[in-house]
Order: structure tokens, then sequence, then C-alpha cells
């Protein structure tokens, strides 16, 4: 593992970690001495799945143990929120056929989730798995862990990014940088395998397919071109698994399980566990116990091909466009790589080696590449790792509206970021205050056929005839491929007022309202976890003290010294069940002080007893 | 660096990208050529131009500015744009003509290309025809339509190949009426580039519309 060249000359500085957010599974990792590792969390196991739950009384379960709340608490546990992050309420209407979530009212401004009795929206849930890592990572370095590197499916739109950089905001993280699921992963393979040449990187996991095309010379990590479909992935898989299960039991046992909760989560689990039984079997049993019942069905490798033949092919078109786009033929790719746990099955490989005319490669785990590839980018990033760098490029056209209805295009797509352009705004009528822009992302020509980004309104514009007013726009994708606008007056030569208005996704109040909430929760589980810790050792002194009274000890002390004993003990008890922790153990000091006496004497009968060799 | 004056130290450095005393980020130059460090000429060495993008890219890009003051961060952040928008254009060989035509106050809008190039009016006039024939259903007219189709295709070929030589003359012009006229005579074969290639991808899309 000796490609690195390592800095460590920078002390003191804060650790960024990496963290694959992915909609099945994440994971945190950072850079060590040998390279990138995962971080586990205090059960051993590297994997978190993106499985949220909101308890009653306010505080959440993530991960494993949510695993089992999906059936038991189907109306307040989510899983695969990723796929509902930076969308409205009108594009999840094909996602709410696959899902059982609630859909809150509301929801038509920002899309908002109901989890028992109270409503989130997506980033606070992925936020909640952000704080997770976050902890893992702080118990595992015994540090505090500021600053991350967070993956994103490279397809991810704008609104979808800053929902994922609001979910770490929320979380307590400082975002520092956005990385490409594939670029992230090619970043963890070129570490020991080529590092010169051209990568394709097939990266299937539960929710988003993306393909990227890299070209890989002297350290840098160049996309040439990437494409995708940002729902599209296991998910689907096991959906389809899903209903085709319900039907059959539907048929058998006359009843329609597809509202119970509980029943449908089970036979998920069901339908999961049996997918992935395929990947090295050639046939296996969907095998569902539900309320004493059974059902077992027979599933061969060759019938599940069948079944999601249509699935897997819809990534042959993204593949064909990417490398279009790239202007380069299957024969000139050297290498493809597999991400994602989806790319276990035996088909997906199949289509990945008819397509590429390759072998591919998969040696590292899919389901931990894209985490160990940003921990690497958080590397470049602190300054220790010097001889990388990732050209990363955005995935989408970027575009304005013009008259009638059609999109001019600014920014084509795959093009190198951070990039920009610039236009310059004039009025249509005299005295006209306002511009107002209205920027998309897409690849079609019609406004209708886009996704709206954002509405930009330039203000305060000098009232002057029509068509004489410049004012200058700049469009900036950054290196997170999140856009930004500045705009300047030309003649002024001033800064022009922008007021953003975003299509989707929270303004940056609702965020900062997020942040606090989810601060003075932290703080209050803070609190609320300090409070029993002080209750527990109160506990143990007032056992203690009630064993004593029964010892002899106790009739040897003055009676004022017994006075005193009772007298803290009652101060104690008054304020065992408040919330001031402080309180508690100041009280708990108290009664130690005054019993100290009694515990010496107990002390001394103990010792002499013993020496007797007499029990007490 | 537009004053002259390092922002930092005060130093005076023109025209760097890093001051020369005390080595921080300047405002980028704007100018693509002059960014690149490359003399303003049509034709470019390729490899060359990719050599000097990646070192450019590893000396400005932000993710080597993490840590770097909040004026180096956004210096880095538009030289890094500049860099990548300045490498897209100038390793296109049309894209590069139409950014010197550009500064040269050559107006370059799309709408010149509308106009039939009269050399191709009889050309033009006829795939017009069996363009109609086959949207009306005729599939007798697909035939010679691909026809033209590689007639089309090989003047195109023809026009690419007349740009290699205009570029030439630019680069070598001795003075700028010389200069002028090379550009002139780019803008003339841009705008017939341009047209075929419309013509082409309208026949493409008819040609495919209806797979045989």
């Amino acid at each position: 593992m000796g490609t690195f060249q390592i800095d460590f000359s920078a002390a003191q500085k804060k650790r960024i970690v990496g963290i694959d957010l992915g909609t099945t599974n994440s994971l945190v990792a950072f850079m060590d001495l040998t390279g990138p590792t995962v971080i586990p969390g205090a059960d051993g196991s590297n994997l978190v799945p993106s499985v949220v739950s909101y308890q009653p009384g306010g505080s959440f379960v993530v991960g494993n143990p949510a695993q089992r709340l999906l059936i038991d608490q189907p109306d307040r546990t989510v899983y695969s929120v990723k796929r509902l992050m930076g969308r409205g309420i009108e594009d999840v209407g094909e996602e709410l056929r696959l899902f059982p979530f609630h859909i809150a009212s509301g929801s038509e401004q920002v899309l908002k989730l109901q989890l028992g009795d109270r409503t989130f929206t997506p980033p606070e849930i992925s936020a909640q798995v952000l704080r997770t890592l976050k902890a893992q990572a702080e118990a595992f370095l015994n540090e505090e862990v500021p600053q991350a590197v967070i993956t994103v499916p490279a397809y991810f739109n704008d609104g979808q990014r800053q929902a994922t950089k609001d979910a770490g905001r929320i979380a307590g993280l400082e975002v520092l940088r956005l990385v490409n699921e594939p670029t992230a992963a090619s970043l963890a393979y070129g570490l020991d395998k080529r590092n010169e040449g051209v990568v394709a990187v097939y990266d299937l996991g539960g929710g988003t397919f993306d393909i990227s095309i890299l070209r890989l010379h002297e350290g840098i990590f160049e996309v040439l071109a990437t494409n995708g479909d940002t729902h599209l992935g296991g998910d689907d898989i096991d959906h389809r698994l899903l209903a085709i299960a319900l039907e059959d039991i539907a048929s058998e046992w006359k009843e329609d399980l597809s509202h119970n909760g509980e029943a449908v989560q089970t036979l998920r689990r069901a339908v999961i566990e049996a997918k992935h039984r395929l990947s090295t079997l050639p046939q296996t049993t969907i095998d569902f116990d539900y309320r004493g019942r059974r059902y077992r069905r027979e599933l061969t490798r060759d019938r599940f091909e069948n079944l999601i033949k249509d699935i897997v092919d819809r990534t042959i078109g993204p593949c064909r466009q990417a490398m279009h786009d790239a202007g380069l033929h299957a024969d000139q790719i050297d290498e493809v790589v597999l991400v994602g746990g989806s790319t276990r099955i035996p088909l997906v490989r199949q289509a990945v080696r008819n397509l590429f005319k390759a072998e591919p490669h998969s040696e590292l785990n899919p389901d931990e590449v894209v985490a160990l590839g940003a921990a690497v980018q958080a590397g470049i990033l602190a300054g220790d790792v010097q001889d990388k760098l990732l050209l990363d490029v955005t995935p989408l056209s970027l575009g304005i509206e013009t008259m009638g209805g059609v999109v001019s295009k600014l920014i084509h797509r795959n093009s190198t970021i951070p990039a920009s352009a610039t236009e310059v705004f004039t009025t249509s009528v005299d005295g006209q205050r306002n511009v107002l822009i209205h920027v998309l992302q897409g690849e079609r020509e019609l406004v209708k056929d886009n996704r709206s980004l954002a509405r930009f309104d330039l203000k305060d514009i000098d009232p002057l005839p029509a068509g004489m007013p410049r004012i200058e726009v700049r469009f900036l994708i950054d290196a997170n491929g999140i856009l930004s606008v500045t705009a300047r007056d030309q003649r002024m030569g001033k800064e022009q007022t922008i007021e953003v208005k975003p299509s989707y996704g929270l303004t940056d109040e609702q965020v900062e309202a997020m942040i606090e909430e989810s601060f003075e929760k932290a703080e209050e589980d803070i609190a609320a976890r300090q409070v029993r810790e002080a209750r527990v050792e109160a506990d143990t002194i007032l056992r203690a003290l009630e064993k004593a009274k029964a010892n002899d000890a106790w009739l040897d002390l003055t009676d004022d010294e017994r006075m005193r004993i009772d007298a803290a003990c009652n101060e104690l008890l008054t304020v065992y069940h408040g919330d001031d922790h402080h309180l508690i153990r100041a009280k708990i000091e108290q009664l130690d002080h005054a019993g100290r006496k009694l515990a010496e004497l107990m002390m001394n009968t103990a010792v002499k007893s013993a020496l007797k060799g007499t029990k007490i | 660096m537009g004053t002259g004056y390092c922002w930092r130290c005060g130093g005076s450095d023109p025209e760097s990208l890093f001051c020369k005393y005390c080595n921080s980020l300047q405002a980028p130059i704007t100018d693509y050529y002059n960014f690149f460090g490359l003399p303003k000429k049509l034709t470019i060495d390729l490899d060359d131009l990719q050599r000097r993008f990646y070192n450019l890219s590893r000396s400005l890009h932000p993710d080597h500015y993490t840590r770097a003051t909040p004026q180096e961060r956004q210096y880095s952040l538009e030289a890094t744009s500049i860099l990548n928008d300045g490498y897209r254009i100038l390793r296109d060989p049309v894209q590069r003509a139409e950014y010197i035509l550009k500064e040269a106050g050559f107006d370059i809008g799309e709408q010149r290309s509308k106009d039939v190039p009269p050399e191709l009016l009889e050309e033009v006039f006829e795939l017009n025809m069996q363009l109609d024939e086959l949207r009306s259903g005729d599939e007798d007219a697909r035939r010679p339509l691909e026809e033209s189709r590689e007639r089309f295709t090989g003047l195109q070929q023809d026009v690419d190949r007349q740009l290699v030589g205009l570029f030439l003359a630019y680069d070598s012009a001795r003075s700028p009426e010389a200069a002028h006229k090379a550009l002139a005579d780019i803008r003339a074969v841009l705008n017939r580039r341009r047209y075929i290639r419309n013509l082409l991808r309208e026949v493409d899309k008819e040609l495919t519309a209806r797979p045989v």
C-alpha cells in the first residue's frame, strides 16, 4: 500500500472523515497510516443500515436496532430516505407506490414524512444517520469530528446535493465537500491498481445508478463523462419480488396483506434474503412466517433473472450515453469497476461484461469502497494526501428560461467543475426595477421537460429606459456541483442584489431552525443521560445506607450524627426526581460526607471480625 | 492581477497567477491564452495543452485550498473555473476559433448560420426535397437521402481540412490586415460548417425515426 505521499508535519488539525450516506447502508471511514479504513460501530459492524425510527418521547433509533422496528413499528420507522432527498411531492408519486411512507400534510412546499406524532423532512431524517456516524467516529477516534466529506450519486441534481449538505449541517457536521460516488470509488481503487488509463465505474446501489468514465493520469482522476438514473436500484428489484409474493399470498390465503405494515416489512425482509442467496445459489425458497401462517415459494435464479431483466436493462442506455459523451468505444476502456451491493447479482455482472467486453473488478468490498474513497478525499482536503486530485464534472446541463418556454443552455453536462458562465441581462419595459431569471437543469429543449432549480430575482435595478441596463450575471457551479449566482451592474460596476427562491428544498432559515432544534435535542439527550447517571449513583448510596442502618455501627453513632445522615438522605430524595443532575450530585456528596463516620465504624468492625474470623 | 500589486504583501508583480514575493494566489487572469501561458495561435498542441491543464489544476484546485485564507479560497474557485472553461474552449478547434473571432470583434451569432451558403444552394434544395418525401412516407426517398447524407459528410470533412489551413494562415500572418482576412475566411467556413452540421442532424433524425 505504498502509493501515498502523506504529510504529517501539520499537527493540531481537526479530523475530517469520509462518509458514504447510502440508500440502504451508510458508513464512515478515515485515513490512517496504512490508508483508508472503515470505522466500525460499537457492535463491531461496519455498515449502519439507513433506517431511522422516531420513538415516543423524542429520541431516534438508527441502524441495526432500527431494522427490527421497521417490522414492529412501521408507522414511525423509515428506510431509503435518500430516494426522497431534494424532491417535491409531485416527484415522489412513483416512490410512494413502492414505499409505505406516510406523506404528511403541508408537503406542498417541502416534502415531509409522518413518523408517529411528528413530521420530518428527508434531510432531518438523513441527519439522524449522520449523527450516528459522527458519534461512531468520535467514539472510535476519541476526538471531536466536526468536518466530513459526504458522497452523493454522480447524477444527483442541485436540489438533491443541497439537501445532503443541509442534512450534514443539521447533524452538526461541516460538509467540506460532496464527492460523487463513482469518483470516490475510483480513488479507492486507484490506490493499489492501475495508475494510468481509462476506467469505467458502474455503481448500482439500493436506490440510484451511476456510470462514470474517468481518465487516470499521474495521480489526477479526471471524469470524462457521467450518467445515471436517480431512481433505479436494488429497491426496485426488492419491490418487484415483493409485489409478486403479495399477489401469490393473496391468492393462496385469500387475503390482501399489502396494507398491513408489519406483514409487508416481514415479507420484504424474506424476499431480500432470498435475493441475496440467489447471488451464490442456483435456487432458493422465499420463507415467510406471519401470525402462525406460512408461505413458501421456490425461486430459481433463472426465474429471478427473467423477473428483473428489464430493471437491469435500464442501466444500459446511460452507459452507452456516457461512452458517447466521453468520445470512447468499449474497447478503449481499460478497466471496469463494480460498486454497490446490487452488483453482486450475477445478471448485473453479465450485463456489465457484455457492455464493456471486459471482466469487471470487484476486489474491494462493493459496500465499502465508496466510504474508503471518501476518506481518501478527506485526506486530500486535509493536505495529508498530496499526490492525488479529483477533477469531477456536473452531470446535467444548466440553462435559463427564455422566450417561448425554451431553455437556453449555459453550462453543458460533463463540464469539469468548478465551471461558470456569464450572461448579460437587460430590461424589456421602461423603468423596470426587477428581472426574474429561472434556472433549470436537464437536457431537454423545453422548460416543462427540465428540472426547475431556482428563481433568481435581480432587484432594485436603476429605473432606466427599456434595454439600457446591463446586468452581468455569473452562474458558478462549485466543486460540490452546487450552483451559486452573483450579479453586477456593468454600468455602475456595483454588486447587484439577488434574492434566491429555490424550487425544492429548505431555505436557510428553515435549516438554521432545524440545526438549533437538533442541538437542543442533543443537549437534552446529554442532560438526560447525566440525570440518569446521577440517579444511578444516588440509588447506590441510598441502598448502602439502608444496609448500614441494619448494622450495629449505626447504634454507635451519636443522635446528632444520625439526624444529620437522615436529613441528608431526605434532601437527596427530594431532588432525586428533578432534572438537575448537578443538584443530585451535590446531595450525594453531602450524604456521603455525613455518612463518613458510619462507614469508618463499619469498616473497623469488619476488620475486627475478619481478624477474629467471624462474619458480620 | 488587475492592479499589478499583490493583495497580501503589496509587492508589484503584474500578470502572474502567484505573487513572486509571498507566493499567494492572485485574482485570476481572465484571458484564456494568457492563463495557460500560450501564444495567441489557432494551432495548438493538444498534448501540451493537457499537460498545462493538469499542472495548473494541481496548483489551483479548491481541494488544495481548504485551509487557506478566505480570499485565496475565493480566488482558487474563480481561477479553477476559468481554467476549466478555458481548457474546454481551447481544446476544441471550433470553439477556439470562435473565441479568437469574438476577441477580434467579429460577430458569431447563431443567426448567421440560418442562411444557406450560396455554393451549397442546389445540394441543399435537393436534400430538403428528399427529406420532405421521406417525411410524407415515401420510402423510395430513403436511398437517395442516404447518398446525400454521405455527400454532406464528405463536405463536412472538407470543411474541417480547410480550417486547418486557415488556422495556419492566421498563425503566420505578417500584418494585422492579413490576420483580419484570415479571420474573416475562418468565420465564413465556420458558418458553412455549422449549417452542414445542423442539416446532417435533421437528416439523421429522419433516418432513425423510421428504422427500416
